[in-house]
């Protein structure tokens, strides 16, 4: 035990230590805040499809030689409002939506990378991420868009608890619901592409769901769940890159596996509780 | 002439180029207890979306006498939808949050809840008898227990009219007359004028005071006495119009 304080000890002494932290506490307090109303929503695999999209959109950027959050914000934007486009106009259910835009990201990520070649390795370690590679820029990008993602559910909280529960009383309440989805699922794409870097492409939509699924087990008043998610999501990313450090794992995916381990635990406390 | 709360002028409501309400016009005086009937499909719920501006329309609709534009409807109004077809029963909210957000409609942005609402909210759930409630689970709860949470949310703005689309289709008999008895409370004792869409024919007969038929135009609208004088409702109920008119 002593060992293990020892090394985490020894890990808060690393500068790249301290960003991961930074960088991934933030992200896992955007993502778990958004997972709650998008789970709820049936909308938790957006971040899925969005990651898809950026794979495609972080291949462009290397092939432009461009920076991948800055290519990958405006079109990952755009892939998000084409989903809701799809799902309130074209009669396309929400899933299959999302599986629309997200295969074509795929689609055209891996054509972009094999008919442009030279940047395969780069591209594919976007797919997984690296959270301990995060720059002091990147730490700084990830902590405004996820302050943004939390001042905007702190303002437009009852707005999206009421279309959350009940989308048509909300309307005839007169909340702007088309207004709101476009914002929340703008914020959801700005997230997933802040994540990329940190879980990667493939693990980003954990971090959406897991938290939010995991508080949900627990917690029976909605303010408790978004509070909870985001402590779980935080907690579990500390945990993980120490894990990670200690046990030489790659973080993004001990940062998962342990977001599993708190929604086994929750699970299993609600079976135990009845 | 006492102000009218809704006025419906010559509504017509199409999907896909198909008339789902066609030309309906109608009257709802302050403290009327409307109950609209009509076999389905025959444009009872669409009327009810026209009215809260869920559907477009040609026509005019006014509440109080104001047209939606230069109005905001949802102050007066309380809507309680048909439960089952929304209601989450695993949503981690706790009834109080679920009445209390009744409250914002009248909220300007960002929205903040007040002690005020709460006291509102708990008053509504007084007047329902569901305080013992207010802090259990949404999806814990019987199904007429439910919807008195669901009315309790319509009612805490203390709106002037409610308007209820089926709201007692997944409720047992027991809870239903409940339901039906704390409306007539409301409607005769705070004067909220109700706006009640049902299958159930035998129980508007024994509440309402006004009946509304509509079969995607009007085929009948007036007093429940002259409901039970009108050959045309004989003609369409037969023998179940002395049934429904037996309530006195």
């Amino acid at each position: 035990m002593i060992n293990i304080f020892q090394q985490i000890q020894e890990a808060l002494q690393y500068a790249f230590i301290q960003r991961a932290i930074i960088a991934g506490c933030f992200m896992g307090l955007g993502c778990s805040f958004l997972g709650v109303f998008l789970v709820l929503r049936r909308f938790s695999l957006i971040g899925d499809g969005l990651a898809h999209v950026s794979f495609a959109t972080v291949a462009i950027a290397l092939l432009l030689r461009a920076q991948p959050m800055v290519v990958s914000i405006p079109l990952v934007g755009l892939a998000s409002l084409v989903i809701l486009k799809l799902n309130e106009k074209a009669r396309v259910y929400g899933d299959a939506a999302i599986g629309l835009v997200s295969s074509f990201g795929i689609a055209l990520g891996v054509i972009i990378a094999s008919t442009a070649g030279g940047f395969n390795v780069d591209l594919f370690s976007y797919l997984f991420g690296n959270i301990l590679s995060v720059s002091g820029l990147e730490v700084w990008m990830t902590a405004v868009i996820s302050l943004l993602v939390v001042l905007v559910i702190v303002l437009f909280y009852h707005d999206l608890f009421a279309i959350t529960f009940d989308e048509e009383y909300a309307q005839v309440s007169g909340i702007k619901v088309k207004r709101v989805n476009k914002i929340l699922i703008l914020l959801t794409s700005l997230i997933v592409v802040s994540g990329i870097k940190i879980v990667g492409t493939m693990l980003v939509s954990s971090l959406i769901i897991l938290p939010a699924i995991s508080a949900l087990q627990i917690v029976k008043s909605f303010r408790a769940t978004i509070v909870l998610a985001g402590v779980f999501a935080v907690i579990s990313v500390i945990i993980g890159i120490f894990a990670s450090y200690i046990l030489n794992l790659p973080s993004g995916a001990t940062i998962v596996m342990v977001n599993f381990l708190f929604f086994i635990v929750s699970f299993f406390y609600r079976r135990a509780k009845g | 002439m006492s102000m009218k709360i809704v006025e419906v002028k010559n509504l017509t409501v199409k999907y896909n180029g198909v008339e789902a309400l066609s030309g309906v016009s109608l009257e709802v005086d302050p403290a009327d207890y409307v109950g609209v009937v009509g076999p389905n499909g025959s444009g009872k719920t669409t009327l009810i979306k026209a009215l809260l501006g869920l559907v477009p329309y040609e026509g005019q609709v006014y509440f109080l006498e104001k047209g939606f534009s230069c109005f905001t409807k949802e102050k007066h109004v309380g809507y309680l939808p048909q439960k089952m077809s929304f209601l989450d029963q695993r949503f981690p909210a706790t009834a109080l949050e679920i009445v209390v957000s009744g409250v914002y409609c009248c909220k300007k942005f960002p929205k903040r809840l007040s002690r005020d609402d709460y006291t509102a909210a708990e008053e509504a759930m007084e007047i329902l008898g569901i305080t013992n409630l207010k802090d259990r689970p949404i999806g814990r709860l019987s199904g007429g227990q439910q919807q008195r949470v669901l009315l309790a949310r319509a009612l805490v703005h203390r709106p002037e009219i409610l308007i209820l689309d089926e709201p007692t289709v997944a409720l047992d008999p027991q809870s239903r007359e409940a339901f039906y008895a704390t409306l007539q409370k409301l409607n005769k004792e705070r004067k909220v004028t109700v706006f009640f869409v049902s299958h159930d024919v035998v129980s508007i007969g024994k509440y309402a005071s006004k009946i509304l038929y509509l079969d995607r135009q009007i085929i009948f609208y007036g007093t429940f006495e002259e409901f039970c004088k009108s050959p045309k409702m004989t003609d369409y109920f037969g023998a179940g119009q002395h049934i429904i008119c037996h309530r006195h």
